[in-house]
C-alpha cells in the first residue's frame, strides 16, 4: 500500500510540473482560486479519507495552475507538501487500525451516518412499498406537461408535483420519492414545504444529484454521467433540506457495445457518487440503466447486465461503500425493444433474478427496478412475477413514467381533475404494492395502463 | 457470454447444491505426502504408503460417519487407493452417497518483491488432469490460495494474483466436470483484531468474485471455502456469536446468493472451537441465502489420530472419535450442536501452527 501511495504522490507532482503558471487576471478569478482549495480543505477535514485526499491533491493542482502566486498564499495541498500528507494521521474513523505512513489503510465502511443510512435504506425497502420517481429535470418535466398541453412554467411544475405529493394515503404504497432540486426547495401553493408533505405521509424524500449525461470521448458514441464536482457540499445541503437518499442515473447502451471504457466509467462514477453520498448522510441509489434500445436478445442483455453489475460492485467495494446502506435501481433483464420476440413476465423474472443472484450480495437491502419505457401494466406484471418466492433482498419498484402516465392523462392540467388524478396515482401505486408482495392481478386494468411507453433514443 | 455453460453445467449445479445439503459437510483428507508425514510422525507412525492408506481407510470406513459427509477431498494418491479388502475408496464413498473430491493445486511459491506473500501453482496441464480425475470418479476439486495479514499485507498484487489463479482454476474445473471449491485462505497468524480480519476478508472475497465473474465462472456450480472471520492468533479471543456475526456479515457483503454453499476451513482452530463457531453461524439471525457448512481437515482428524496412534487395536476407539466429530459438525450445520461431543483427548487442543505450510 505504501508503494501505491507513493504513486499518488508522484502523479500529483507531475501534474503540477506539466502546467505552466501564468499570471492571473481579475480578483473574481483569484477568489475562485482561493475558495475552491479551501473547499477542498474542508472536504479533507470532513471526509478524512485517503482516497479523497489523493483526488483532491490532483483537483487542487488544476485550480492553482493558473497562478503560482495563489498557491503560495495558503496551505499547499499538493503532493510536494509532504508535511501535510506525511505527518497527520487522518484515518480517524472509530475502530480502524492505527496508522503509520507505510501501513495499509483499514477503513470501516461509511462514517458517522452508518446507522442512519442502514435504517433509511431498510425503511425504503419495506414490504409492499416502493419509490415514486418524480425527479424529471425541468426540461423533461416540460415534455410531460406539453403532452397534456401545458406550458413548462414553475407554477405548472409546482401544481403537478403538489398534486402527486399531497395524494392522501400515498404513504401506504410509497416509501420514498425522488425529487428534482427545484422540488426539494419548493412549497405547495398553501406554503407547505414539499418535503414536509412527504414526511407526514411517512415517505422518505430523495434527491437526484447527477448532472446529466454527456458524450464520452473515445468511446463508441456512448455517454457518461457528470456530477462529482462539489457533490459533497451539495449532498450536505440536500441533507439539511430534508433529503435522506440520492439518485444518480448513468446509462449503458448495448447497440454501442457497450465498450469496456463506458462500462468502467459508469461503474466508477457510481462508486464515487455512492461513497460521497454516504459520507453526507444520503443513501445512494445505484442506477446503471442498461437501455432498452436495440434488437438484441434477452441472453445478450443478461450478459451485459452481469458484466456491468460485476464492475459496479467491485468498485463500490473498492470505495468502501457500506452495502447495508445502499439501494439498487437496475433495469430488468428483457430483450431489446426491437427484438423480434417479446418475453413474458415469467421469463423476464427468471432472467432478472438469475442476474441478481449472481451479482448482488445479500447485504444490499433493496432492489428498486426502473421501468425504462415498459407500459404501466408490463412493469407491474414483471415485478409481480419476480416476487413469487422469497428473495434475499426486497425486490420493488422505483417508477416514474409507469406511475405517472395515467395521472397526467386524468389531470389534463385542470384543477377539477385533481382528485381523479390522485386516484389514478393511488391505483397504480397500489397495483405495484401488490406486485411487490407477489399478489397482483391484472383484472380490471385499463387499456391505457397497457400502452407501451418506449421512446427510441429516449433522453431524460 | 455470461456464465459458462458447458456440457457439465447441470451436473455441476446439482453436485454443488448437494455438497451444501444441511446436515452434511466435507472431510478434507487431502494432505500431501509431505504433510501427512507430519501428522503420522506426531503419533510416531512411519510415512509409508501402507500407513497412509490405513489412516484413510480408518476414516472412510468408520461405520455411520459417511452419512454426515457430502464430500471428501482426496490427495491424488488416495484417489487411486483401495481398502485392505481391495475395494476402491471412491466406490466406498459413492455407495454411501459421498462425492469424492481432489486437491489439484501444486502448492504455493513466493511472489518476488513482496514480504513473503505467495501465489499458488498448478494451472499447467490442469485441464487434462481434471479430465483424468473425473474419469477416476472425482466430482469436485480444491485449490488453496493463501494470503496473510500484516502491516502491508495482503498487498494488491497478492490479492489480484491469487484471485486470478482461483478464477482460472475454477473455469478449467468446470470445463471438465469438477465443481471447483474456491479457497482464499487468509491465515490467522498475527496480532490483528477481528475488525482487521473482516476488512481483509471482505476485500479479498470481493476481488475473488470479481475475478470469477470476469472469467465467466458459473457461480451456481462452485463452492467457497473461506476462513472464518476471527481475531488473529496472537490477539484476544472473542465469543462464537461475535465470530458468527462478523463472518456472516462479510459473506453478506461479498457472496452472491447464486453460490449454493460455504464450506469453512478450520485453519488451526481446535476441533471444538471450529464446531462451536460453525454452530453459532447457523444460529445467527440474518440473511443467509447459502448453506453454511464445513470442510475440515485437522478439526475433524485430530483426536482420531491421537486415539489411533498407528495401532490396529485402537482402530475402534479412533473411529468412535471420528464419528463423534462428524456428528457434531453435522449438528452444527443445523445450529443444533450442544457442545462437548465425545470430547476425547485433543478435541479442545488448538491446532494452530504459526506460519503453517501445507
Amino acid at each position: 500500500m505504501f508503494q501505491s501511495k507513493k504513486r499518488y504522490l508522484e502523479k500529483g507532482q507531475n501534474r503540477h510540473l506539466e502546467k505552466t503558471p501564468t499570471p492571473f487576471g481579475s480578483s473574481a478569478h483569484y477568489l475562485r482560486l482561493i475558495i475552491k482549495p479551501l473547499h477542498c480543505l474542508r472536504t479533507i477535514l470532513e471526509t478524512n479519507s485517503f482516497l479523497t485526499l489523493s483526488v483532491l491533491s490532483i483537483h487542487t493542482h488544476r485550480s492553482i495552475t493558473k497562478s503560482s502566486m495563489a498557491s503560495a498564499s495558503f496551505v499547499k495541498l499538493n503532493a510536494s507538501s509532504s508535511p501535510w500528507i506525511g505527518q497527520r494521521s487522518f484515518n480517524q474513523r472509530p475502530g480502524s487500525s492505527s496508522r503509520s505512513p507505510a501501513a495499509r489503510v483499514s477503513v470501516i465502511r461509511a462514517g458517522s451516518y452508518s446507522d442512519e443510512l442502514v435504517k433509511t435504506a431498510k425503511t425504503i425497502a419495506s414490504p409492499g412499498r416502493g419509490i415514486l420517481a418524480i425527479d424529471e429535470s425541468n426540461a423533461t418535466c416540460g415534455k410531460r406537461l406539453a403532452s397534456i398541453g401545458l406550458d413548462n412554467t414553475e407554477a405548472n411544475r409546482q401544481a403537478y408535483r403538489q398534486l402527486l405529493l399531497t395524494t392522501p394515503g400515498l404513504g401506504q404504497y410509497i416509501s420514498g420519492s425522488i425529487l428534482f432540486e427545484e422540488t426539494l426547495f419548493q412549497s405547495t401553493t398553501d406554503g407547505k414545504k414539499m418535503v414536509d408533505c412527504l414526511r407526514e405521509q411517512n415517505i422518505v424524500p430523495g434527491i437526484k444529484v447527477d448532472k446529466g449525461l454527456v458524450p464520452l470521448p473515445g468511446s463508441n458514441n456512448e455517454s457518461w454521467c457528470q456530477g462529482l464536482d462539489g457533490l459533497a457540499s451539495r449532498s450536505a445541503e440536500y441533507y439539511n433540506q430534508g433529503a435522506r437518499f440520492a439518485k444518480w442515473r448513468t446509462v449503458v447502451s448495448i447497440p454501442c457495445g457497450p465498450s469496456a471504457l463506458a462500462v468502467k466509467e459508469a461503474a466508477w462514477g457510481l462508486a464515487r457518487y455512492a461513497a460521497i453520498s454516504q459520507d453526507n448522510g444520503l443513501v445512494p441509489i445505484v442506477e446503471p440503466e442498461i437501455l432498452l434500445d436495440g434488437d438484441h436478445s434477452i441472453d445478450t442483455t443478461l450478459e451485459v447486465a452481469e458484466r456491468v453489475w460485476a464492475e459496479v460492485f467491485y468498485y463500490l467495494a473498492e470505495n468502501n461503500v457500506l452495502f447495508e446502506g445502499i439501494l439498487l435501481k437496475p433495469s430488468m433483464v428483457t430483450p431489446g425493444a426491437d427484438h423480434k420476440e417479446k418475453a413474458d413476465p415469467e421469463t423476464i423474472a427468471k432472467y432478472t433474478l438469475t442476474m441478481l443472484k449472481r451479482r448482488v450480495p445479500p447485504a444490499v437491502p433493496g432492489i428498486m427496478f426502473l421501468s425504462g419505457g415498459q407500459s404501466e401494466m408490463e412493469a407491474t406484471l414483471n415485478l409481480h412475477a419476480m416476487n413469487q418466492s422469497p428473495n434475499p433482498w426486497h425486490v420493488s419498484f422505483s417508477y416514474a413514467r409507469a406511475l405517472q402516465n395515467s395521472v397526467l392523462k386524468a389531470w389534463q392540467g385542470q384543477p377539477e381533475n385533481v382528485e381523479a388524478a390522485q386516484k389514478a396515482l393511488l391505483t397504480r401505486a397500489k397495483a405495484n404494492s401488490l406486485a411487490q408482495l407477489g399478489k397482483y392481478s391484472a383484472e380490471g386494468e385499463s387499456e391505457d395502463a397497457k400502452k407501451g411507453m418506449f421512446v427510441k433514443g429516449y433522453t431524460y | 457470454m455470461s456464465a459458462y455453460r458447458g456440457k457439465y453445467a447441470d451436473e455441476l449445479i446439482a453436485n454443488a447444491a448437494y455438497i451444501g445439503t444441511p446436515g452434511k459437510g466435507i472431510l478434507a483428507a487431502d494432505e500431501s505426502t509431505g504433510t501427512i508425514g507430519k501428522r503420522l510422525s506426531s503419533i510416531n507412525v512411519e510415512n509409508v504408503e501402507t500407513n497412509r492408506r490405513a489412516l484413510r481407510e480408518l476414516l472412510f470406513c468408520t461405520p455411520g460417519a459417511l452419512q454426515y459427509l457430502s464430500g471428501v477431498i482426496l490427495f491424488e494418491e488416495t484417489l487411486y487407493q483401495k481398502t485392505a479388502a481391495g475395494k476402491p475408496f471412491v466406490d466406498v464413498m459413492k455407495e454411501a452417497g459421498v462425492l469424492p473430491g481432489i486437491k489439484v493445486d501444486k502448492g504455493t511459491v513466493e511472489l518476488a518483491g513482496t514480504n513473503g506473500e505467495t501465489t499458488t501453482q498448478g494451472l499447467d496441464g490442469l485441464g487434462q488432469r481434471c479430465a483424468q480425475y473425473y474419469a477416476a470418479g472425482a466430482r469436485f476439486a480444491k485449490w488453496r490460495a493463501v494470503l496473510k495479514i500484516g502491516p502491508n499485507e495482503p498487498s494488491q498484487l497478492a490479492i489480484n494474483e491469487n484471485a486470478n489463479g482461483l478464477a482460472r482454476y475454477a473455469i478449467i474445473c468446470q470445463e471438465n466436470g469438477l465443481v471447483p471449491i474456491v479457497e482464499p485462505e487468509i491465515l490467522v497468524d498475527g496480532p490483528h483484531d477481528i475488525n482487521k480480519c473482516a476488512d481483509v476478508t471482505e476485500r479479498v472475497l470481493a476481488a475473488c468474485y470479481k475475478a470469477l465473474n470476469d472469467h465467466h465462472v458459473l457461480l451456481e456450480g462452485t463452492l467457497l471455502k473461506p476462513n472464518m472471520v476471527t481475531p488473529g492468533s496472537d490477539a484476544k479471543k472473542v465469543a462464537p456469536e461475535v465470530v458468527a456475526e462478523y463472518t456472516v456479515r462479510a459473506l453478506q457483503r461479498t457472496m452472491p446468493p447464486a453460490v449454493p454453499a460455504v464450506v469453512f476451513l478450520s485453519g488451526g482452530q481446535s476441533e471444538e472451537e471450529a464446531t462451536v463457531n460453525l454452530n453459532a453461524m447457523n444460529q445467527y439471525q440474518g440473511k443467509k441465502p447459502w448453506s453454511l457448512s464445513f470442510s475440515f481437515g485437522r478439526a475433524l482428524q485430530q483426536s482420531t489420530l491421537k486415539a489411533w496412534g498407528g495401532k490396529e487395536e485402537n482402530v475402534k476407539k479412533a473411529q468412535d472419535a471420528f464419528l463423534a466429530r462428524c456428528k457434531a459438525n453435522s449438528e452444527a450445520t443445523l445450529g443444533k450442536y450442544k457442545g462437548g461431543a465425545g470430547l476425547s483427548e485433543g478435541a479442545s487442543e488448538s491446532l494452530h501452527v504459526k506460519d503453517y505450510k501445507y
